[in-house]
């Protein structure tokens, strides 16, 4: 056993000796030169059946990389849970059998070439994602259009598959950070679609197997749908293989679009009781720009400064002086015709009210007190230096590309961002910083034990 | 693609470098690793290895408290740190323009942190919300990585929580951090990896101008954590007050990765038949066929694979109805353990888990920070990164008798059981279900 303890000191030198050294304090290198690696091309075809596909050749890896996003909207202007919850079955039963192929089958076929497809749905679209050794990709394409073509969603599968999500939806609702998002959800969207993103158990349990054909027939389509492949490979080739393997999939309609949600409410945080909580969530929103609006680039650098990176002032106050928690961020999300800002801390139940005065006092600062040119030149650094290190992977181009591409957005845009960046001025940033980030611009929730933080949290005011 | 080629240089304060260039890359990462995890760190300073990491990203000699982080990242680099069992590491990702910032940001810090008694207790109440937040305030906290080493291990340092207790952690001293780093953070205890595009000659340059002059410290001698095998199964159950569903777990010990490599990767193997994919034996059979688990899945190495040295974990997790007796899920895995020791795995069965683990370690490497902390990693617990690399082959290289042998060997011996039992159970012992 180690010999070294608190409380025999001899041998080692003190905490003061240890942090200095004789030549004293050192200065900081000056920045050198990166390499200059351009973005790849990125092919792009639209199918007859109205599938689009991009294609990129970035062979660091002799592997590809697969994102296939349909939209897949409720069909109403409201939440519908019957839909959810029939989604949520959709995607958990969509790799589990074909006329051809059984669940273990198709499992198989993937990993003979070292491929693994991911399902997953939310409010928006539902999405195939996965990667494979390049080589196989034809292989992989072959399993993905048999499923989306053909899956059967056989009954044993769809009430095996109901049970598991039943259960699985009960350990994901003991989450605080699942309660917390569902709760803020309702508080921003109401009753719109966007804001059901988790079925209820009773609702998976009263799904059919034929509700779920149904909707596969009526929602699994290509028109408007975007398939996404980057990796060791030629995108023409590719191209031409996804025209001919995929080229059986079609549809009289496209694929339908998740519609805006109202605008969110203003006013007050919601506090939401949990019961013996020893840690209190906090949920702030309000409304942001989207990429294309030309004042993006300069709302993204205020986030960055307000919470959006480590050494952002939120942080800065929150963790590393008042030791109040672990993480605190803001960050935008984009939404149907729109987007969000969203301010996240969880902090111990003791300090739940003074870490949301702290966050309040935060937002208000920075809109009040414009970030410093040493702040946004650091932000801005941050903002070139992470997309280039975000975009130097295979799955991070192909995430960034599908994502770009539902709104709208292509590889362009994306080349173009470190100079649109750079373009930036001071007064851009303090401007967007004013408009934004003001403290009563947010609504949102505080999920705690409401018994320990409600008198405090309310003292401070602006809490429901 | 071309062979990966690596440097090795070892400074004269003792200090280890692995130089790994990638002309394809815009980035470059630095990483330091430490041979120090939480296995090392003192009795009645559980959690200290941890505590201490977060300690050095708090200033240093060159550098005033935040100063860290925002050098990293107003250069356009992330960061992070973290402690295994048998490590800890640090490091940045960014561009290469700030290859040598990095560097001197990891020299300043292992040549003088700043450890002040204000920026310690900051930290503690930062690492308890980190342990709020990821084991007390939610289901299956520490579910199996703290929970199960008790049930499996004896001496402190396999069987202790890493994440610490609250009540030392508030104990910890500002002469703790100063032993700790006196005694560990010696530079003929750490190792320096650097990758990206990179000339080797101009980056050995570099690196020893900005950790040449840190001086030597006696390196502390490792010890051996080595423990018998139980001969038995162990088992205890633990509530869980947040937990909807029961949840269990099987701890088994595996063979040494550093003397036994292959009978190692036949562990290895014997994992992803058991739980990888839809087509897996404990898939097939328990999510599916009995219909006993809601999921199920098996690790060889407790944080990892090839992630830390002996003695080492094979983990099967499982979490299940409340309807279903956790005896049954006992009975079912040793059935299919049972089939595996008796006739092996199919030798497609196995490419196809093998042509997966290969495409998964490309995935990795091509990320700069995987593929960074994968061979510095590998170079610091078994001197040998060239392991991060061989992996694909080496693996396709196992056969179904290795893998029947890794399934007959975790059948012979003694294993660990931990139940997690939902609900707070044990503020309710008055009643009977």
């Amino acid at each position: 056993m180690t010999s070294v303890t608190g409380t025999t000191p001899a041998g080692h030198r003190s905490a003061d000796e240890i942090g200095r050294t004789p030549a004293g304090p050192r200065r900081l290198p000056p920045l050198g030169v990166t390499k200059t690696v351009p973005l790849p091309d990125v092919v792009t075809r639209i199918l007859p059946s109205g599938l689009k596909v991009l294609a990129a050749h970035r062979p660091s890896v002799p592997m590809a990389e697969i994102r296939l996003r349909i939209p897949f909207a409720a069909p109403g202007d409201t939440a519908d849970p019957a839909h959810t919850a029939r989604a949520e079955l959709l995607s958990s039963t969509l790799l589990t059998g074909t006329p051809g192929r059984d669940r273990v089958a198709i499992d198989d076929e993937l990993a003979a070439v070292g491929a693994e497809l991911h399902v997953g749905v939310d409010p928006e679209r539902l999405q195939v994602a996965g990667s494979g050794l390049a080589e196989g990709l034809p292989t992989v394409l072959g399993v993905l259009a048999d499923v989306l073509t053909a899956a059967t969603h056989p009954d044993a599968e769809i009430v095996r598959e109901r049970e598991r999500l039943v259960e699985r939806i009960m350990v994901a609702r003991a989450q605080p950070r699942t309660i917390a998002r569902e709760a803020l959800q309702r508080k921003r969207f109401g009753n719109h679609p966007i804001a059901l993103e988790m079925p209820q158990a009773a609702d998976v349990a009263a799904v059919q197997a034929d509700e779920v054909r149904a909707l596969h027939a009526e929602a699994v389509v290509p028109g408007g749908s975007s398939l996404v492949l980057v990796g060791d490979l030629d995108p023409e080739q590719v191209i031409a293989q996804v025209e001919q393997i995929l080229g059986g999939w079609t549809a009289d309609h496209p694929a339908r679009e998740l519609s805006p949600p109202p605008p969110l409410p203003e006013g007050e945080v919601e506090l939401v009781h949990r019961p013996g909580a020893v840690q209190s969530q906090l949920r702030l929103s309000a409304p942001a720009l989207r990429r294309e609006d030309e004042r993006y680039a300069a709302l993204q650098l205020a986030n960055l400064v307000l919470g959006g990176y480590f050494s952002s002032r939120l942080v800065e106050n929150l963790r590393e002086d008042k030791g109040y928690t672990y993480h605190a961020n803001s960050g935008v999300e984009f939404i149907p015709g729109g987007a969000v800002l969203g301010v996240e801390t969880d902090t111990a139940t003791d300090v739940t009210a003074p870490a949301l005065l702290e966050t309040r006092y935060e937002l208000g600062r920075v809109t009040v007190v414009p970030p410093t040119p040493e702040e946004v030149d650091a932000a801005r650094r941050y903002a070139i230096g992470s997309l280039l290190i975000s975009l130097d992977s295979q799955g991070g181009l192909a995430a960034t590309l599908s994502a770009l591409d539902a709104d709208g957005l292509d590889v362009e845009w994306l080349r173009d961002r470190p100079v649109r960046l750079d373009a930036v001025t001071y007064e851009q940033v303090a401007e967007a910083a004013l408009e934004f980030f003001a403290p009563t611009r947010f609504t949102g929730v505080v999920v705690a034990d409401a018994e320990a933080v409600g008198r405090p949290l309310r003292a401070l005011g602006g809490i429901a | 693609m071309p062979p990966i080629p690596l440097h090795r240089a070892t400074l004269s304060n003792g200090l280890r470098v692995l130089l790994v260039p990638d002309p394809s890359t815009p980035v470059v990462g630095v990483a330091v690793h430490v041979d120090v995890g939480f296995r090392s760190e003192p009795e009645g300073r559980t959690g200290f290895a941890h505590l201490f990491e977060h300690l050095m990203f708090q200033g240093s000699e060159s550098l005033e408290k935040l100063a860290h982080f925002r050098v990293v990242q107003g250069s356009g680099g992330i960061f992070n740190g973290s402690t295994h069992q048998d490590y800890t590491d640090y490091f940045e990702v960014l561009p290469t323009a700030a290859l040598e910032r990095a560097l001197f940001l990891e020299a300043d810090r292992l040549r003088a942190p700043r450890l002040t008694e204000e920026n310690l207790r900051n930290q503690v109440d930062v690492v308890k919300e980190e342990i709020r937040l990821n084991v007390l305030n939610r289901p299956y906290g520490g579910f199996p990585w703290i929970l199960l080493p008790p049930v499996l291990y004896d001496t402190f340092p396999n069987a202790h929580n890493g994440y610490g207790d609250f009540s030392e952690l508030e104990q910890a001293s500002l002469d703790d951090a100063a032993a700790f780093f006196d005694t560990y953070y010696a530079p003929g205890n750490a190792q320096l990896t650097v990758l990206g595009d990179i000339d080797v000659d101009a980056t050995m340059a570099l690196i020893e101008k900005h950790f040449g002059d840190i001086p030597a410290r006696p390196t502390p001698d490792r010890p051996s954590f080595a423990e018998p095998a139980p001969g038995a199964e162990r088992r205890q159950a633990v509530p869980d007050a947040h937990a909807p569903l029961p949840a269990l777990a099987l701890g088994y010990r595996i063979p040494d990765p550093s003397t036994q490599l292959d009978d190692y990767l036949g562990h290895a193997l014997l994992a992803s038949v058991l739980a990888n994919g839809e087509a897996a034996r404990l898939q097939r059979r328990l999510v599916h066929d009995d219909g006993l688990v809601t999921d199920i899945s098996a690790s060889c190495g407790l944080m990892g694979s090839l992630d830390a040295r002996d003695p080492d974990t094979f983990t099967i997790t499982a979490v299940h109805p409340g309807s279903v007796d956790p005896d049954k899920v006992l009975l079912a895995v040793d059935e299919e353990l049972d089939r595996l020791a008796a006739n092996g795995p199919a030798a497609d069965e196995l490419a196809r888990q093998s042509a997966r683990w290969a495409a998964a370690q490309h995935h990795e490497d091509d990320r700069v920070m995987y593929r960074m902390l994968g061979l510095g990693a590998r170079e610091l617990l078994y001197g040998r990164a060239e392991i991060a690399l061989e992996l694909p082959q080496r693996l396709a290289a196992v056969t179904p008798q290795q893998v029947q042998a890794a399934a007959a060997s975790l059948r012979s011996a003694g294993r660990a059981v931990l139940l997690v039992e939902p609900g707070g159970a044990a503020d309710e012992q008055g009643e009977q279900e």
